[in-house]
């Protein structure tokens, strides 16, 4: 972690360190300030504290909501409300459900993605500008005007409802992860698959032996972004699936949420323990590969 | 791409059924118009009279995508606005009713309905206190993130863990944290509004807008994070001789110098205020109290498929889209100022 931590900071400020020479009043502007820190701090509890705050939750055995209940009470730890939720809603059906509809869309995007990224930004061949100008405009379609349209054709006219295809199909490939691969594959030299094509070898080849090692960052990214929209996705796996068993973890708690924990002994409880395991996955995936997930390539990708 | 393997991607086109690939052929005629009309011509190095371009496999490398776009994308927005001018309704697989042409009826029954008024209204006062927050807060902490070199890791992924995480993980501890003797009343005591945040009719699209922006304010911190980078350091240099301090530099300097990234972030938020559902449905229990927090995309889940009347739903959602288009224009001239 600390490795990472300090090569991360290295790639950010590298820019910024050699001008620090330059001048006293630049080096003024780069030292921490206290009250830049101070700030950042509270964002930091903020941001961290209602986590922090589901975790414990999730182990009380009754509810405090007391400034005292924030800290852990050794006598009132319990993981009884893993149980409860559990007994209500099978948690790992819910996570399987919400990891093949997640897996689906990742392996779709991957592999679409990296098709057309690369003939967008390495092949020249006629419609290569429409493909562009569609990939930039597709992601200006907002999906509420097509929640009505895709439900009636998937859900009543293709019978998807309560299908894997019918959750993936519209989520299939993630536009943005299109233009992540398209500018990797632009920064890699022209020459490079020139050489390959003299050679004989045929594009897929190419794509697959040559191109694709080049741009493992951008495939990191690429899953990374599309994971979060899949995994996190409530509204489409809602109106798609009515039965439990093939419910994501994310409408099952919903749905627990809204209709059963009413009834429940400790219902914060239960739902906080549920709240822990569908956000566990994303948070530990992002801390692992944090660096991935930097300003510039979202910044890039999102400038459009 | 070798002479020997043209022929055989060239043949994908013709028996290429799919209408993705020979739409884009057909629409992109600009740019390979040049027919010398020596189309057997011996010399492999001359590119120009291949049709499909230099390496028509690109065509093919395309096509999954451009069939997605077209069939989960361009078609369902153009049968969107179909809908909406018909009366229609659900009927099984297979069965053929007609469902006649009537005109702006559906328009009509939305713009009249009391419910619907009100959700563009919540979601004017989501967008209100949403966005001013978003853009202030989200360039305040990126400026201090920007100038911190300790612990910068570390900050950069607590804000945005929240953005990563589901919606409906994070709304459950906020239930328990806003409800009516949770933490934050507790915190306030006899300051604690009554009736509670998400039960009080003014307070439930504030307490949802609050949320929403916690939520995302990672996201934006990043994209600011990255347009920081691109203001050149001279600028600041220069003003600093020229002594000026460090609030009319954040001011004079850094606000103008991300404002492409302000106009993004603020065209984003409003979207994101515009497709609310998740929030009204779990936080305030379906848009209440008594329709305070209802949204239209929640509207639309109501009208559309709970009552049966796609038709109205979709003419709802036509009318949203363009709302944000509207919205957003008004935005863009707001924010991007005299460079526009």
């Amino acid at each position: 972690m600390a490795q990472t931590l300090s090569n991360d900071d290295e790639a950010t400020e590298a820019p910024a360190t050699d001008r620090r020479r330059k001048s006293d009043v630049v080096q003024e502007r780069h030292k921490l300030r206290p009250g830049s820190l101070i700030l950042l701090a509270v964002g930091a509890f903020v941001f961290l504290f209602p986590f922090y705050y589901m975790f414990i939750g999730s182990l009380q055995a009754n509810p405090d909501t007391s400034v005292a209940g924030a800290f852990p009470q050794p006598g009132n730890i319990t993981l009884q409300n893993y149980t409860n939720i559990n007994s209500s809603i099978n948690l790992l059906k819910g996570l399987i459900n919400s990891g093949i509809f997640t897996g689906g869309v990742i392996l779709c995007t991957v592999v679409f993605g990296l098709l057309v990224g690369y003939a967008l930004a390495q092949l020249s061949f006629r419609g290569r500008g429409v493909v562009f100008g569609m990939m930039l405009l597709v992601q200006m379609i907002p999906f509420q005007l097509l929640l009505i349209p895709l439900y009636v054709l998937i859900v009543r006219d293709y019978g998807l409802g309560d299908t894997y295809l019918g959750m993936i199909v519209p989520f299939a490939i993630n536009s943005t992860a299109v233009f992540v691969f398209r500018q990797y594959f632009l920064q890699l030299p022209a020459s490079l698959f020139e050489a390959a094509r003299i050679d004989g070898a045929s594009e897929l080849r190419i794509l697959w032996q040559i191109a694709v090692p080049l741009v493992r960052p951008a495939i990191v990214t690429a899953v990374l972004l599309t994971f979060i929209g899949p995994w996190n996705e409530f509204l489409w796996p809602f109106l798609v699936t009515k039965e439990q068993s093939m419910q994501p973890l994310a409408v099952s708690l919903a749905n627990y949420i809204s209709n059963i924990a009413a009834t429940a002994s400790n219902p914060y409880g239960a739902i906080l323990a549920g709240a822990c395991v569908l956000a566990a996955p994303a948070v530990i995936l992002f801390i692992i590969f944090q660096r991935q997930f930097i300003s510039t390539n979202l910044g890039s990708s999102a400038k459009g | 791409m070798s002479w020997m393997t043209l022929p055989r991607s060239k043949r994908v086109q013709p028996d290429g059924s799919d209408p993705a690939g020979s739409a884009a052929a057909d629409s992109a005629g600009r740019h390979g118009g040049s027919s010398d009309g020596n189309a057997g011509g011996p010399a492999p190095r001359k590119p120009r009279w291949r049709p499909l371009g230099a390496q028509p496999v690109g065509v093919l490398f395309s096509a999954p995508y451009l069939l997605f776009v077209l069939a989960v994308l361009a078609y369902p927005l153009g049968y969107a606005v179909y809908i909406s001018f018909h009366d229609f309704f659900f009927t099984a697989p297979g069965v053929s009713v007609p469902k006649p042409f009537v005109g702006f009826d559906n328009y009509i029954a939305v713009l009249t309905d009391p419910a619907v008024i009100r959700s563009f209204g919540n979601i004017l006062i989501f967008l209100v206190i949403n966005v001013p927050l978003t853009v202030a807060l989200s360039l305040v902490l990126a400026n201090a993130l920007n100038r911190v070199t300790r612990l910068r890791t570390f900050f950069r992924v607590s804000y945005y863990v929240p953005y990563v995480t589901a919606s409906v993980a994070v709304i459950g501890v906020w239930l328990f944290l806003f409800q009516q003797n949770g933490l934050i009343n507790s915190l306030l005591g006899s300051l604690a509004p009554e009736p509670s945040w998400l039960v009080n009719s003014w307070l439930a699209m504030p307490t949802v807008a609050l949320y929403v922006t916690w939520k995302q304010l990672g996201f934006f911190i990043l994209l600011y994070l990255a347009a920081l980078q691109n203001i050149p350091e001279e600028l600041y240099e220069s003003a600093a001789v020229d002594g000026a301090n460090k609030w009319n530099q954040f001011w004079n300097i850094t606000v103008p110098g991300v404002r492409p990234a302000s106009v993004l972030v603020t065209l984003l938020a409003t979207i994101t205020g515009a497709n609310l559902f998740t929030e009204p449905y779990l936080l305030t229990a379906g848009g209440g109290p008594d329709g305070a927090s209802t949204s239209p995309v929640f509207l639309m889940y109501r009208t559309g498929i709970l009552q049966g009347n796609p038709d109205i739903a979709a003419a709802l959602g036509v009318i949203l889209v363009i709302g944000v288009l509207l919205i957003a224009l008004i935005q863009r001239r707001l924010v991007g100022g005299k460079e526009e």
